[in-house]
C-alpha cells in the first residue's frame, strides 16, 4: 500500500513537470470508479485540472454506489469509471450522456478504438483492456520440468505434481470468492466449455446445460488444490496468498497482475519466479476460458453542461497519451491510450486478446445472471448438493428477478 | 395534563416519527408492490475497443416514456412477495408434494434464499440473545464485587467490545479464525487436524458467528445490569444474609427478580437488533454459509443491477418478523401496564 502510494506520487511529480499546458476547467468534476492502480492513475491525472475542485471516490465498491450516485438531479457524481459490465447498469437506468458533441469539441486525439459506440451515440471513453488470463510461479514450474499450462486440465496435472513435490499444499489460487468473483470465474470457464448464457435475442436463461456442469465440475476439481477457504478469497486474498508464496498458478486480472509483486515484503523467489501467461482454454475448446474487458469513463445526464464539458475536459486529461511516457504508469495496464507500447506486464491480456477471447456480455440482464451464479453455486461449492440442482437453482433465481425487473414474463 | 397541552408536548416528536418512521415504511411498502417497467428491448449495433457486433439493449427513449406515464412502476401486486426470491409459495407446495420425508422438506426448503436465511437468523437470535443476557449479567455480578479503585478500569475494558465498530471487530476476528490466525491455529492444533479450517465449515462458521454476536451485544446487557445493581434493595440482601442465605441464593431470590424488568428490556432491544443481523455476515464473508434478511437485501441492492422491489419485499418482511418476534414481549409489558393501573 505504502509504495503504491509512492509510485502514484513519484509518476504524479513526473507528470506534474512534464505537463506544461495545464488543464483549466470551469465547474466541479466528482468521480466514482473502482480502485487499482490504473484507475487511480486516471483519478489523480484528472486531479490535475485547475479552476474548479475535482474530487474522486476510488471504492471496490463503487458499483453500490454510482447509480444512486448518479440518480439525483442534479448527480452527486458527473463522471463514473465503469466497465463493460457496469456501465449497462448505469445505461439501464439512463443516468449517463452521450458524448457525441464533447468528443467533437475536445476529444482530439482519442483513438477510434476508444469511443465505446452504442446504436451510434459515443455511451463511454475506453482507456484500458483487462482479461484475467495466468500467472505462475516459473521457478517453481521449472525445478519439476513442467511446462507452462496452457489448459486447465494441464493446470490440474501441475498442480498435483507440486502437491506431490510436496512444495505447496495448495498450489491453486482463485478468486472464488462466493458472489461475484464466483460467479465471474464459473462465467469463464462456462464460455471456455462453449456455453451459452440466454436463448439468442431473448432473456430465456440457458446456463442449466451440458458445458455449465462441466464448467462447475472443472472448478471443484480446481477448488481441490486450493486454501480451504477458497469461497471467502477475492482478488486481494488471492494475491495475498500468491505473495505469501503459497500459490504457483492462478487465473488473474490483468490489471492486477502487473503490479502484483511491486509491494513491499514480497519474499524474493516469489518475485524472481513471478511470471505471466496468456489465459487457458479448457475441455479442448478453442475459445480461451475468459472474457475480455475495458474500462471506461462516462459522464452523467443528470449536471448541467458546464459540468458535463468540465469532466470531459478533466477525464481527457487523466489520459492524456503524455502519460505513456512514465514506464510505471505503462506497466499498471494495457492501456488503450495512443502512444502506449506494450510492457512485459501486458503479454496475458494481449494473449488473451489475440487468441479470439470473448468480451464479458453487455446485455441488459446479464447483471442479474451474475448475482444469481453467485449467491446459488456455493452450495455445489461445498460438495452440498449436485451441479444440475446448482444450476436450476440459479436459473430459478435469475427467473425470479427477470421477472421482477421486467425481462421476463 | 390538559389535551391542549399534550397536543403541542407532543408534536415535535410525533411529526419526527410520522417523517422518519412512518413515511419511509410506507415507502418501503409501496415500492414492494410495484416494479419497474418492462424494458423496451432493442438490437442496436454496439463498438467496443474489441469488435462491433449486435447487441440487446433497452431502448431509452421508449422506455422513458412509459416511465413518465407512469413513474411508480407497474403495479404487481404480492408477486415479489410470493417469488422464489421471498416466501416462495410454488417451490414450498412443490417441495411439500414431492418430499418423501420432513427431513427431505426442510432440506428443499434450505434451498429457497429466504428460508435459508430464516433458519440461520432465528438460530442466531435465539443463541446469542440468552447468552449475551447470562454472559451480560456474570460479568454485571462480578464487576459489582471489585473494589472501587478497579472498578473504573474493568468497566471501560468490558465495554470495548461494544465500542469497537462492527464491521472492525468482526474483522479482525475472521482474520483470527482463518487457519493461519491465532484462533484458526490454536483450534487446527486442538484436534490435531491441520487441515481444519473454521471459513470452509458452515456449523464451525455459524458457531464463530454466535461467538462474535455474544461478544459483541454482552457489554450492552452488562452495562445495563450494571446500572440495575446499584438500586438493589440493600435491606432485603441484610435480611437475606440474616437468615443465612448463600450468595448464589441472594442471587436467585433477590437480585434477579429486582432486575427482571430491565432483562425483559435487554431481551426486546437484543431480539431486534440480532433478528436484523449483518454486519458480522459480510465481514466474515459467510454468505456462503451463513445469510440473514438484511443480507439479502443487501445482496440484492448490490448487484449490477439493482434489484429494488426485490429489497423492499425483504425489508417489510423483516419489520413482519421483528413484529412477530416481539409480540409476546410486547402483550407481556401491555399486561403489566395494566396491571399496575
Amino acid at each position: 500500500m505504502y509504495l503504491k502510494t509512492l509510485t502514484t506520487a513519484g509518476a504524479l511529480a513526473v507528470l506534474s513537470a512534464t505537463t506544461a499546458l495545464s488543464c483549466e476547467i470551469s465547474a466541479r468534476v466528482s468521480i466514482v470508479g473502482n480502485e487499482f492502480p490504473a484507475i487511480q492513475t486516471v483519478g489523480a491525472g484528472a486531479q490535475e485540472c485547475s479552476g474548479a475542485e475535482v474530487s474522486t471516490n476510488l471504492t471496490a465498491d463503487h458499483q453500490q454506489i454510482n447509480v444512486a450516485g448518479m440518480s439525483g438531479n442534479p448527480a452527486e457524481y458527473t463522471s463514473a469509471i465503469i466497465a463493460n459490465s457496469s456501465i449497462v447498469a448505469l445505461m439501464n437506468a439512463d443516468v449517463i450522456r452521450p458524448l457525441d458533441d464533447l468528443v467533437e469539441a475536445h476529444g482530439e486525439g482519442l483513438n477510434r478504438n476508444q469511443l465505446i459506440t452504442i446504436n451510434g451515440q459515443v455511451m463511454a471513453v475506453a482507456f484500458m483492456a483487462n482479461a484475467q488470463h495466468l500467472v505462475y510461479r516459473a521457478d517453481v514450474l521449472d525445478q519439476l520440468g513442467l511446462d507452462v499450462p496452457t489448459t486447465y486440465e494441464e493446470m490440474l496435472a501441475a498442480a498435483e505434481a507440486i502437491r506431490e513435490a510436496g512444495l505447496m499444499e495448495n498450489p491453486v489460487g482463485g478468486a472464488y470468492a462466493a458472489g461475484w468473483n464466483l460467479a465471474q470465474e464459473f462465467n469463464n470457464m462456462f464460455i471456455g466449455y462453449g456455453g451459452q448464457f440466454f436463448e439468442p435475442g431473448t432473456a430465456e436463461p440457458t446456463v442449466n446445460s451440458e458445458a455449465g456442469v462441466q464448467a462447475l465440475e472443472m472448478m471443484r476439481a480446481l477448488s481441490e488444490y486450493m486454501n480451504p477457504d477458497f469461497l471467502t478469497h477475492d482478488s486481494n486474498a488471492t494475491n495475498a496468498e500468491y505473495r505469501a508464496g503459497n500459490v504457483a498458478l492462478m487465473n488473474m486480472w490483468g490489471s492486477r497482475a502487473a503490479t502484483l509483486v511491486t509491494v513491499d515484503g514480497v519474499p524474493q523467489e516469489v518475485v524472481d519466479g513471478f511470471a505471466i501467461a496468456g489465459p487457458m482454454t479448457v475441455g479442448g475448446g478453442d475459445i480461451p476460458a475468459t472474457t475480455l474487458w475495458w474500462d471506461g469513463w462516462t459522464v452523467a445526464s443528470n449536471i448541467s453542461d458546464e459540468e458535463a464539458e468540465a469532466t470531459f475536459i478533466a477525464m481527457m486529461n487523466g489520459i492524456r497519451p503524455e502519460m505513456m511516457e512514465d514506464e510505471d504508469i505503462r506497466t499498471q495496464a494495457v492501456w488503450l491510450i495512443p502512444g502506449y507500447e506494450p510492457t512485459p506486464a501486458a503479454v496475458g491480456v494481449f494473449a488473451a486478446a489475440e487468441m479470439g477471447s470473448v468480451p464479458y456480455p453487455m446485455l441488459p440482464y446479464m447483471g442479474l445472471m451474475h448475482t444469481a451464479l453467485g449467491a446459488e453455486l456455493t452450495d455445489f461449492m461445498q460438495g452440498n448438493e449436485s451441479a444440475e440442482q446448482a444450476l436450476a437453482d440459479v436459473e430459478a433465481a435469475y427467473r425470479a428477478a427477470a421477472r421482477e425487473q421486467g425481462y421476463l414474463q | 395534563m390538559k389535551h391542549r397541552t399534550f397536543f403541542w408536548f407532543f408534536l415535535p416528536t410525533g411529526l419526527a416519527m410520522l417523517l422518519f418512521i412512518a413515511a419511509p415504511i410506507v415507502s418501503v411498502v409501496i415500492q414492494s408492490v410495484t416494479a419497474q417497467h418492462e424494458p423496451v428491448l432493442i438490437t442496436v449495433e454496439t463498438c467496443t475497443p474489441f469488435s462491433c457486433t449486435e447487441e440487446t439493449t433497452i431502448d431509452q427513449e421508449a422506455t422513458r416514456e412509459l416511465r413518465e406515464a407512469r413513474p411508480l412502476g407497474r403495479f404487481v401486486g404480492l408477486d415479489i412477495y410470493l417469488d422464489r426470491g421471498h416466501l416462495a409459495v410454488a417451490e414450498v407446495a412443490e417441495a411439500w408434494r414431492t418430499s418423501d420425508s420432513i427431513g427431505a422438506f426442510f432440506s428443499e426448503l434450505g434451498d429457497l434464499p429466504f428460508y435459508r436465511a430464516i433458519g440461520f437468523t432465528l438460530t442466531y437470535t435465539f443463541t446469542v440473545t440468552p447468552l449475551l443476557i447470562i454472559l451480560g449479567m456474570a460479568i454485571a455480578l462480578a464487576v459489582n464485587t471489585l473494589t472501587q479503585k478497579l472498578k473504573g478500569i474493568v468497566i471501560f475494558f468490558s465495554l470495548l467490545p461494544m465500542i469497537v465498530t462492527p464491521l472492525v471487530g468482526s474483522l479482525i476476528m475472521f482474520w483470527m479464525i482463518d487457519n493461519r490466525g491465532v484462533l484458526g491455529n490454536f483450534l487446527s492444533w486442538l484436534v490435531n487436524d491441520p487441515d481444519l479450517s473454521v471459513k470452509a465449515s458452515t456449523p464451525l462458521m455459524w458457531i464463530a458467528l454466535i461467538v462474535y454476536g455474544v461478544w459483541h451485544s454482552a457489554p450492552f446487557a452488562f452495562v445495563v445490569f450494571y446500572a440495575g445493581l446499584q438500586t438493589l434493595p440493600e435491606d432485603q440482601i441484610e435480611a437475606s444474609q440474616i437468615d443465612g442465605a448463600t450468595r448464589w441464593q441472594q442471587v436467585r431470590y433477590i437480585v434477579v427478580p429486582h432486575l427482571m424488568p430491565l432483562v425483559t428490556f435487554v431481551a426486546l432491544i437484543q431480539l431486534m437488533d440480532n433478528f436484523r443481523v449483518f454486519e458480522p455476515i459480510v465481514g466474515f464473508n459467510a454468505s456462503a454459509h451463513a445469510t440473514s434478511l438484511s443480507w439479502i437485501i443487501f445482496n440484492d441492492m448490490g448487484g449490477e443491477t439493482r434489484q429494488l422491489s426485490a429489497a423492499a419485499a425483504t425489508s417489510v418482511l423483516t419489520i413482519l418478523g421483528v413484529a412477530i418476534l416481539l409480540s409476546p414481549v410486547l402483550v407481556r409489558t401491555w399486561r403489566d401496564f395494566k396491571g399496575k393501573m
